[in-house]
């Protein structure tokens, strides 16, 4: 791979001894980063070395990119370099600007940008062969293939991924008659033109012809998967950005690449999993089911339909900010109407007023909720809120029953109690905080509306509990005047 | 199958037990920064890119590979950045805690 046009120039005897010492460097180098990589990213599995981690990460980057800018083979850096400044330019103003609450929507589209990148490189590099008309080996076209093939699916699925975390597409499942068949007779024409790709390489169309299929197989992955499945989408798609790039580096035949690739590959899929778990759903319920769609939750909330004239208690926000006020344990229970309502700042302001009373304000954070893993832990930190004060699912649920008032923040299937005790609701199975065991509990939502699952929430009708209808953020600052003048 | 290819198969299968391993127990807290920071680090492609672009013989690579530069760089810049801002929260109320 590496010095061909310098070669051509030098004497054969001095370029080949100089091209050895700095193949040999360059792989060193890439040994020394592929190494911080990995302490960085365990660092990044504790809060103390995180931070630590992360910029032990990014100087491994750095010494990677300039380790190959090293290589004999390049040789227009005016383009390069011009390219890089570029695009970290735009990175740098985009991470600066964006909200934490668009952090979803961020990671998404970041996402979205390294499979491009990763299936660009797998092009170019066949390209390469349509200009030398050398036909790459079967080895290198597979790997070109897969390159194009994950890389589009992680372009395309995210951008969709990113249009409807935006609101930009309604975030409900989008599903169509047919669709797993057309899906899969999709995939069956991808297999179908890489297999004549692998007989005869160098026809341009069909190559064309399997880049397009692999974008739409992107956006027809994710168009059926609901909003509130996006934590699991959201680090699939994180996985397969990894392995786009391991792909490219199978293509160009860099391991620096395959090694970083696996290393997101891996995290991606153990996030993956972790969500699942927390949904209690297998990845292809979540994926192929279009969950949310009101077909799977309208038979059961057409059962418990009665459900809705059920009476429910409201309460206003000067009675409930005496009930908080003078409780001795509040849990605030934060779900997706909190981020949508930026309420984070409020909830934060509340539960400093309620920190002057005496009363002890513990979070409970149920893993999926949000749209990415661990958004509430991150809305929350925005806000400056302890990360001590946040209690994992098992380890706040046992304490429910002791506490006096459990504060619930737009959140709605994860504090369902059907999912406990309704063995025919879609739901069932899955963990949940269980918020109903408090002694009383405050639910703020803007309607009695069914959440993403598409299921009546029974809490909502619950004798303790009560419920203030509003958007977070206005209820929340009522709530805050009020516990004021306590 | 060549034996490059072989080769680079061990690196990938080996690289993703290790990683596996090195990252199996993280806490909620830290979900967000270990994607995004992976995310980052996904955009290691950048490498490949600069490979294909620097080669000048055929004009579409360059013009690819030089596209896929930008497109890298910003998930690369990006996504360190924002993962070091969200961190630095983190760590202000480790202080204050």
């Amino acid at each position: 791979m590496i010095g061909s046009s310098l070669a051509a120039i030098a004497a054969p005897t001095a370029s080949a001894g100089l091209e050895n010492l700095v193949g040999n460097g360059i792989q060193i180098g890439y040994l020394i980063s592929a190494c911080l990589f990995f302490v960085g990213i365990k660092r990044l599995g504790s809060p103390a070395t995180a931070r630590q981690g992360n910029t032990i990460s990014s100087v491994a980057m750095l010494l990677a990119i300039v380790v190959t800018l090293l290589d004999f083979q390049v040789v227009n850096y005016v383009t390069i370099l011009g390219c890089i400044a570029i695009g970290s330019a735009i990175g740098a103003v985009m991470a600066q600007r964006v909200e934490m609450t668009a952090m979803p929507q961020l990671v998404g589209l970041f996402n979205g940008l390294g499979g491009a990148a990763s299936a660009l490189v797998a092009i170019g590099e066949l390209w390469r062969h349509f200009g030398t008309s050398d036909v790459p080996d079967t080895g290198s076209m597979v790997s070109i293939l897969l390159g194009v093939l994950i890389g589009g699916v992680t372009l395309s699925g995210s951008l969709i991924a990113f249009a409807k975390l935006q609101g930009t597409l309604p975030g409900a499942p989008m599903t169509f008659p047919f669709q797993q068949a057309f899906n899969a007779a999709l995939l069956v024409s991808f297999l179908v033109g890489s297999g004549l790709l692998l007989t005869d390489s160098l026809n341009q169309s069909m190559f064309l012809g399997t880049i397009a299929i692999s974008l739409v197989l992107g956006v027809m992955f994710v168009l059926p998967i609901g909003g509130g499945d996006m934590p699991v989408v959201i680090s699939l798609l994180n996985s397969l950005s990894g392995l786009a790039a391991s792909a490219a580096g199978f293509v160009v035949g860099n391991s620096m690449l395959i090694i970083a690739g696996a290393l997101v590959g891996a995290s991606g899929i153990i996030l993956t999993v972790i969500m699942c778990k927390g949904m209690n759903r297998s990845l292809t319920n979540v994926l192929f089911a279009a969950f949310g769609s009101g077909e799977t939750g309208g038979a059961t909330a057409g059962a418990s339909g009665g459900g809705v004239q059920k009476p429910v208690k409201t309460v206003d926000p000067e009675e409930g900010a005496m009930m908080l006020g003078y409780a001795r344990s509040v849990v605030i229970v934060p779900g997706y109407g909190m981020a949508v309502a930026q309420a984070q700042h409020a909830v934060r302001e509340l539960s400093d007023q309620l920190d002057r009373l005496g009363v002890e304000v513990r979070y409970a954070i149920h893993p999926v909720a949000g749209r990415m893993p661990g958004h509430m832990n991150v809305l929350l930190a925005e806000a400056n809120v302890p990360y001590d004060r946040l209690y994992d699912m098992e380890d706040i649920n046992p304490q429910f029953e002791q506490t006096d008032v459990a504060l619930v923040i737009g959140a709605n299937d994860v504090v369902n109690p059907a999912a406990r005790t309704a063995k025919d609701s879609p739901i069932y199975g899955m963990p949940i905080l269980e918020a109903d065991r408090a002694k009383h509990t405050i639910v703020i939502k803007r309607s009695l509306g069914t959440g993403f699952a598409g299921v009546q929430n029974e809490l909502f009708f619950g004798d303790k509990t009560m419920m203030m209808f509003g958007s977070a953020k206005d209820m929340l600052s009522k709530l805050v005047s009020e516990v004021k003048e306590l | 199958m060549n034996d490059p290819t072989i080769a680079a198969l061990f690196i990938f299968v080996l690289a993703s037990f290790a990683g596996f391993e090195v990252i199996n127990k993280v806490p909620p807290t830290l979900h967000t920064p270990l994607m995004s920071g992976a995310n980052a680090i996904s955009g290691i492609a950048v490498l490949g890119a600069i490979v294909i672009a620097g080669d000048t013989h055929t004009t579409v690579t360059t013009i690819l590979g030089a596209i896929a530069i930008v497109l890298a760089t910003i998930n690369v810049v990006g996504g360190f950045l924002v993962t070091d801002r969200m961190l630095q929260m983190f760590k202000k109320k480790e202080v204050k805690a």
